[in-house]
This record gives C-alpha cells, sequence and structure tokens, in this order.
C-alpha cells in the first residue's frame, strides 16, 4: 500500500523530467548535437565539489522562494508578488544591517527580522486589496511587483541610503563581517555553503509542523480545499487570506537574504530579480510538500549550475531554460491526469461497492 | 425609446470625459509651464509607446473574452519579438511581421492544448509559458544570431524599416497651433497632430484590429458564441455551441495579438530583436485590459495613458512636475465628484493623495524619475482599488471548463 504510495506521488514529476529529457533531446539533435555528450558533460561538471556546493546554496534560495508560494497554493492564492516582496525586503535588510551599527549576530537577526517584516508588509498591501475590495491578487502583486523596483531604485539612487559600492555601481553600504552569514565549507574547501542553507531546512520544518500540526494549518488547507465548507465549520476565509498571505509574504523576504548574507553583502540595482518565479515553477513541481520542493529546488539548481559548461560546448545554455518550462508545464498536466485518473477509479470503486451491496441486499 | 438613448448617452459622457480630461491637460501645462506635456512629440511618442501595450491587452480580451486567464502574453510576445527579429533580418520586415504573429500564435496554441484540452490551471499554465517562451528565444536568439552580421548572442542584426505616414498637411498646422500656446485649443491641436506625424503602418493595423475586435466579439453571432463561452461555458454547451472551438480559436488570436506586439516592439521601436525587450509589457497589457474593463475601447485608452506617461519621462525629465500637477488635477477633479456622489471614503482618500501629488509639485523643484516610472502601476492599483465594483470580468474568466461535466 506504501509503495503504492509512493508510485502516485513520484509518477507524475518523474514522467515530466523524462518528457522534458525527450523534447530538449529532440531539439539538441535538430541542431546537430551530440545528446549523450551534452547531457554527460553536464552531469560531470554538475557534480564536482564545487559545484555541488553553489547548488547547495543556490538551492537554498529556490527553496525559500518555492515555500512562500506554496502558503499561497494552499489556501488557492497566488503570489505573483514574491518577486517585488523579496527585492524590497533584501534592500530594507541590507540598509538597516549596512547603516546601523550592531554587535555582529545582532545585526544579522535585525537583517532577518526587517527583511520578513517587509516582505509581510508588501504582501499585505495584496491581502489588503483582495480582501476589502476584492481584487485579485494575480494582478495587484504584479502592480506591486513594478512599485517595488521603483520604489527600490527610488532609494539607492536618490537618496542618502545609496553609496557608490563599486565604480559606477549604487547600493547600501557593504555589511560588515560579524554580521554576515558567509557560510562553512563543507563540500569544497575553496567555496562556502551559505549560512543560510541551515536556516532554509528550518523553515522547511516550520513549515511543515504548522500545515500539519496545528489548527492554523489545518484552517489554511480546509479553506484552500474547499472554502464553503471551511466557512460552514467557522473558519473566517477573510482572515485566512490575510494571515497566509501575510505568512508568504515573510517567507518570501527572506529570499534574497542567503545571496545578501552570504556573496553579495550589499544590496544593488544588479541583485539578482527573478526568484520568484523560479519559485513557482518549484512550488508546483514539489506540490506544496516540503519535501518534494526539497528535491524540486534542487533539481532546478543542479540544470542551472551544470548548465554553464554548456556554452563552452557550443551549446547554449538556454537549453536548461527550455527544459525548465517544458518539466513545469508537462508536470502540471501529469498532475491533471492522474487526478482525473483517481477520481474515475474511485467512483468505479463506489458504484462497484454500491452495486454489491444491492445485489446483497436483494439476495436475502 | 429608452434603447436609442442609451447610446447618445454614452458618446456625451466620453465626449464630456475627453474635454474635461483636455481641459487638465491645458491646467498642466500652463501653470506647470511645459509646453511639451500636449506636444506634437510627445503625442507621437505616446502612440508608439501605447501600441505594443494595448495589441497586448487586446489580445488579453480575446483569451479573457472566452474564458481563459492569460498571464502568458508575455512569453508569446517574447517569441514574437523573436520571430521578427529572425524572419525580418533575412527576408525584410514583413516578413518579420508575419513571423512574429506566427510565432506568438504558436505560443499561444500550446498554452491552449494544456488549459483547454488538458484543463490545468491558467495561470499556472501562463507562467510556465512564459519560462519556456523566454528559454526557446534566448536559446534560438545564440543559435541564429551570434554569426550573423551585426548580431550578436543577444540580440538581431538590424531590419529594416517598415514605411510610416506623415500628413504634413495636416500635422504641420496642427503643430505649430499646439505652439502658439493658447488655452485648450493648443492642446487638442497637439494631441491630434499626433496621429498624422511619423505614423507607423503596424500602429494603423493596431487600430484597426481594435475596430476589427469590437466588431468581431460585439456584432456577430461568432462573437456572441466566443463570449458565451466565457461567461457560461455550460450553458453555451447545452445549446450546441463547441465551446473547446471557440476557445481554442480565441486563445491563439490572443497569441497572434500579441505576437504582433512583438513585432512593434522589434521593428518599429527598434531595429533589432534584443533579449528582454518586451519589459514585462504583456502583464502591462493585462493592466490595461482590467483597466479598460475587458472592452477594446477602455483597454486602448488604458494603453494610451500607459504610453502617455512612459513617453513624457523619456523624453525630459523636466516633464514629472507637470505629470505630477495633472495627476493631481485629475485625482482632485474625481474625489470631488465622489464626494458629491456621496462616496465619502474613496473620495477622502483620492482628495489626500491628489494634495499629496499637489504639495510635491508644489513644494520642490525637481521631481525624481521614480515618480514617472511607477505612476502607471500606482493608477491601475488605484483604479482597481476604486472602481473594482463597476469592473466586470467575463463570469467564466480563469474557470476550468470541462465538456461534459455540467454542474
Amino acid at each position: 500500500m506504501k509503495l503504492r504510495k509512493l508510485v502516485d506521488v513520484l509518477a507524475a514529476p518523474l514522467l515530466a523530467i523524462v518528457f522534458s529529457l525527450v523534447v530538449t533531446g529532440v531539439i539538441l539533435a535538430s541542431f546537430g548535437a551530440n545528446i549523450f555528450e551534452v547531457f554527460s558533460r553536464m552531469f560531470d561538471y554538475g557534480t564536482s565539489t564545487r559545484s555541488l556546493t553553489l547548488i547547495t546554496n543556490t538551492a537554498t534560495t529556490y527553496y525559500l522562494s518555492a515555500v512562500a508560494v506554496a502558503i499561497g497554493f494552499k489556501m488557492n492564492i497566488f503570489n505573483i508578488g514574491v518577486n517585488g516582496q523579496y527585492r524590497l525586503a533584501a534592500m530594507t535588510a541590507a540598509a538597516v544591517a549596512g547603516w546601523i551599527a550592531m554587535p555582529g549576530p545582532l545585526s544579522a537577526v535585525a537583517a532577518i527580522l526587517v527583511a520578513m517584516f517587509v516582505g509581510a508588509l508588501w504582501a499585505g498591501i495584496a491581502a489588503w486589496l483582495k480582501v476589502v475590495r476584492g481584487i485579485s491578487e494575480v494582478i495587484s502583486t504584479i502592480m506591486l511587483n513594478y512599485l517595488a523596483i521603483g520604489v527600490i531604485s527610488y532609494v539607492i539612487v536618490q537618496t542618502g541610503i545609496g553609496t557608490e559600492v563599486k565604480l559606477n555601481v549604487r547600493g547600501t553600504p557593504k555589511i560588515q563581517e560579524g554580521a554576515r552569514l558567509a557560510g562553512y565549507a563543507l563540500i569544497d574547501p575553496k567555496v562556502k555553503v551559505y549560512g543560510f542553507f541551515f536556516i532554509a531546512i528550518a523553515v522547511g520544518i516550520i513549515y511543515w509542523v504548522v500545515l500539519n500540526r496545528t489548527r492554523f494549518g489545518y484552517d489554511l488547507r480546509a479553506s484552500g480545499l474547499s472554502p464553503s465548507a471551511a466557512t460552514a465549520s467557522g473558519v473566517n476565509s477573510k482572515r485566512m487570506v490575510v494571515y497566509s498571505m501575510l505568512a508568504s509574504g515573510a517567507i518570501a523576504g527572506l529570499v534574497g537574504l542567503p545571496d545578501l548574507l552570504g556573496k553579495e553583502f550589499s544590496y544593488t540595482l544588479n541583485f539578482p530579480a527573478n526568484y520568484g518565479f523560479t519559485g513557482i515553477a518549484v512550488a508546483l513541481l514539489g506540490r506544496n510538500n516540503p519535501i518534494g520542493i526539497a528535491f524540486g529546488a534542487l533539481l532546478w539548481a543542479f540544470l542551472d549550475i551544470s548548465s554553464q559548461i554548456l556554452d563552452l560546448e557550443g551549446v547554449p545554455r538556454e537549453i536548461v531554460t527550455i527544459m525548465q518550462g517544458v518539466i513545469v508545464l508537462s508536470v502540471v498536466v501529469a498532475y491533471e491526469l492522474v487526478r482525473r485518473n483517481r477520481v474515475r477509479t474511485q467512483q468505479q470503486n463506489v458504484g462497484k461497492a454500491l452495486a454489491a451491496a444491492t445485489t446483497n441486499e436483494g439476495s436475502k | 425609446m429608452a434603447r436609442i438613448s442609451l447610446p447618445q448617452a454614452k458618446f456625451v459622457r466620453i465626449s464630456l470625459l475627453i474635454f474635461a480630461g483636455i481641459t487638465a491637460l491645458s491646467l498642466a501645462r500652463t501653470f506647470a509651464d511645459t509646453a511639451d506635456l500636449s506636444s506634437t512629440g510627445t503625442i507621437g511618442a505616446a502612440v508608439g509607446l501605447a501600441v505594443p501595450i494595448g495589441l497586448a491587452g487586446l489580445g488579453g480580451i480575446w483569451s479573457e473574452r472566452s474564458g481563459i486567464a492569460n498571464i502568458g502574453l508575455e512569453g508569446m510576445m517574447i517569441l514574437g519579438t523573436f520571430g521578427a527579429g529572425w524572419a525580418g533580418w533575412q527576408w525584410g520586415p514583413w516578413a518579420g511581421v508575419a513571423a512574429a504573429v506566427i510565432y506568438g500564435a504558436l505560443g499561444a496554441f500550446i498554452f491552449a492544448v494544456v488549459t483547454v484540452s488538458f484543463g490545468v490551471d491558467q495561470i499556472i499554465a501562463g507562467t510556465a509559458i512564459n519560462i519556456l517562451g523566454f528559454g526557446i528565444t534566448q536559446f534560438l536568439a545564440k543559435l541564429a544570431f551570434e554569426n550573423a552580421p551585426g548580431g550578436g548572442q543577444t540580440q538581431s542584426p538590424p531590419v529594416t524599416a517598415l514605411p510610416s505616414i506623415t500628413i504634413s498637411q495636416i500635422a504641420d498646422p496642427l503643430s505649430s497651433l499646439q505652439k502658439q500656446g493658447i488655452f485648450i485649443i493648443s492642446d487638442a491641436a497637439g494631441l491630434l497632430s499626433g496621429f498624422f506625424f511619423q505614423v507607423s503602418i503596424i500602429t494603423l493595423l493596431a487600430i484597426a484590429m481594435f475596430v476589427l475586435t469590437a466588431f468581431i466579439l460585439w456584432r456577430t453571432s461568432f462573437g456572441l458564441r466566443m463570449r458565451s463561452a466565457g461567461e457560461n461555458p455550460w450553458a453555451a454547451e447545452s445549446l450546441g455551441v463547441n465551446v473547446y472551438k471557440y476557445k481554442y480559436i480565441a486563445v491563439t488570436t490572443s497569441g497572434a495579438l500579441a505576437g504582433l506586439a512583438g513585432a512593434y516592439l522589434a521593428i518599429v521601436g527598434t531595429n533589432v530583436y534584443r533579449e528582454g525587450q518586451t519589459a514585462g509589457r504583456g502583464y502591462i497589457g493585462l493592466a490595461t485590459m482590467i483597466f479598460g474593463n475587458w472592452r477594446p475601447g477602455g483597454t486602448a485608452a488604458g494603453a494610451s495613458i500607459f504610453g502617455y506617461i512612459d513617453a513624457l519621462q523619456l523624453r525630459s525629465k523636466s516633464n514629472i512636475s507637470g505629470l505630477a500637477l495633472l495627476g493631481a488635477i485629475i485625482l482632485i477633479a474625481i474625489a470631488i465628484m465622489m464626494l458629491l456622489r456621496g462616496m465619502r471614503g474613496t473620495g477622502a482618500a483620492l482628495g489626500l493623495l491628489g494634495a499629496a501629488l499637489l504639495s510635491a509639485f508644489l513644494l520642490t523643484t525637481k521631481l525624481p524619475t521614480e515618480v514617472a516610472l511607477v505612476a502607471p502601476y500606482v493608477t491601475t492599483l488605484l483604479v482597481l482599488a476604486t472602481a473594482s465594483q463597476s469592473l466586470r470580468p467575463p463570469a467564466a474568466d480563469g474557470v476550468i471548463y470541462r465538456r461534459g461535466e455540467a454542474h
């Protein structure tokens, strides 16, 4: 029974990955590339200790982004605003940690709390618009993303908060050594695993516990599965929308911090900008499950890092972006087909049971 | 009787609205002393910037009127820019336009297969199309343009220009009338002149598309059936409408329009395909569609506002104070109207915002460019927040419809 369940869970993502390998294989072959050569080079490059460290670090960021998206998904809320939330949050956190002199660790804690607060605040605007004005969060968070870009640009370029960090690059002042979470050389002697890696694991555990072992998590899942049933059993659905959006925003606020506290140490206008959409893809692949998301994040990070070798081989490394797009598209189709199949089997089973019951009644 | 007087009332209302808009523009131009606010150049640039956004919005109307929420417009537009650069460079600009439309439509067709036939969540599928569109174009661009003369990994070789039309007999006198700075009259002249000076042929095509869409969707039985698929697909099905077919046609058309928007960006806006050229215009197009209440006229108005603000900011930094004053005048006017109608909360909020903009104009000598950068998005949010009760999306927009599963 347990094995059967595992197969059920894994079938769709594995099918999607295989399908994407076939599609990208066909594309590569049609341009005259040696498919096996390409994939084996990627695998070799991606499994070096340096690459594995980079993959862990990248996956840390993707994981946080995906958890932020997943919290919304659980409540049927589509938080497309992770991009705006984490950028504004990382900028504010960088400014606080960079400008205000505090003892090292305290500064890092302050940065994390500020980031969560700003992320929640920005997501809270969308929550307010949804609950009070009935505006779809899909469109309001997209608008808020652009608004965030404007605010960041204003703060960094026009106010005294931004300084010239490098030649012609404006950003927040560098965060002092003690406040950094540069990490530990666990896998490769030269490259460090981000300190935030452990925080991401903690976030995953908290996400699982809150969702599965608390009243709040139960209400959240109930509202997501059936809003009317949840309301009937006394759950205030508007309040749940606000709470889940705030929680999603708070986690989204953390998305920029692994890079900020582990590598960049300053928020510049060149700060990575598109982790939010990656988070959506990874959350879909991992079905909003904390462990599933971890695998999704690692896969995405592996593809991103290992593909860096491809340009040297004369194959555009964007082939992996195509691969990722195909995976997302086919995994949602596969999940839908599996779901429909399950519903059909259940209906058939119920039908059989009913038929058996009535014949038994009749024979009595 | 009532049936006849209704369109007239609408016509009068729109005329009054336009007149009020020109008056506000005129006031802002006079008091902020920025003639550029209604100059031929600004309006011409605004029209140009509005075209791709408007076309994306129009694509959104097609898709969402059939009940498919299309967030993948951005990806389809990206495919369009690549098609335009790739075919345009080799076989001329018209081939580029054709390829852009086909590429956009192809992206949309995949989207339709996933959302209509497989019944997958439309927002999720749209996000995936955006990822895919971006990846495919980056990949193909490297292969197609890296070794091409004048091209590079992220940029196509130049495409020859498409013809643009100037009717100088009309544009010149209007333009000189605008320069005289007469209250209201000059501003109206300036607004008009922009439509006769260096108007790209694609702009004309885009305007034709708006008219055609309005006609097809609201004046033909095809359009009625298509919209019925977006309002109540189960009822449409019970009347024998092949809902899947209409959704497929609508979504594919939507992608073709997004592709045309991409062609405009690559061939008219610049003369090359360039990575990241769309810069989120697909999303902005969706915003204008909502702004325009899922109708062509309103969407065109929304796109024009976006284009206008963008044009002002691109032309000169000194325009931004004028823009702030214009925004303040409009906000305060709307606030007064709302207060008179008894909508106290919203009226007061808008009035406060208007007063804040007005004081920003009065107290600072130079407003930061970021004000113009965020203005369109704040406008959209404001419209959504204040008018969400009167906006009416198609009833089954974004709803997954399965044939034969009526409930």
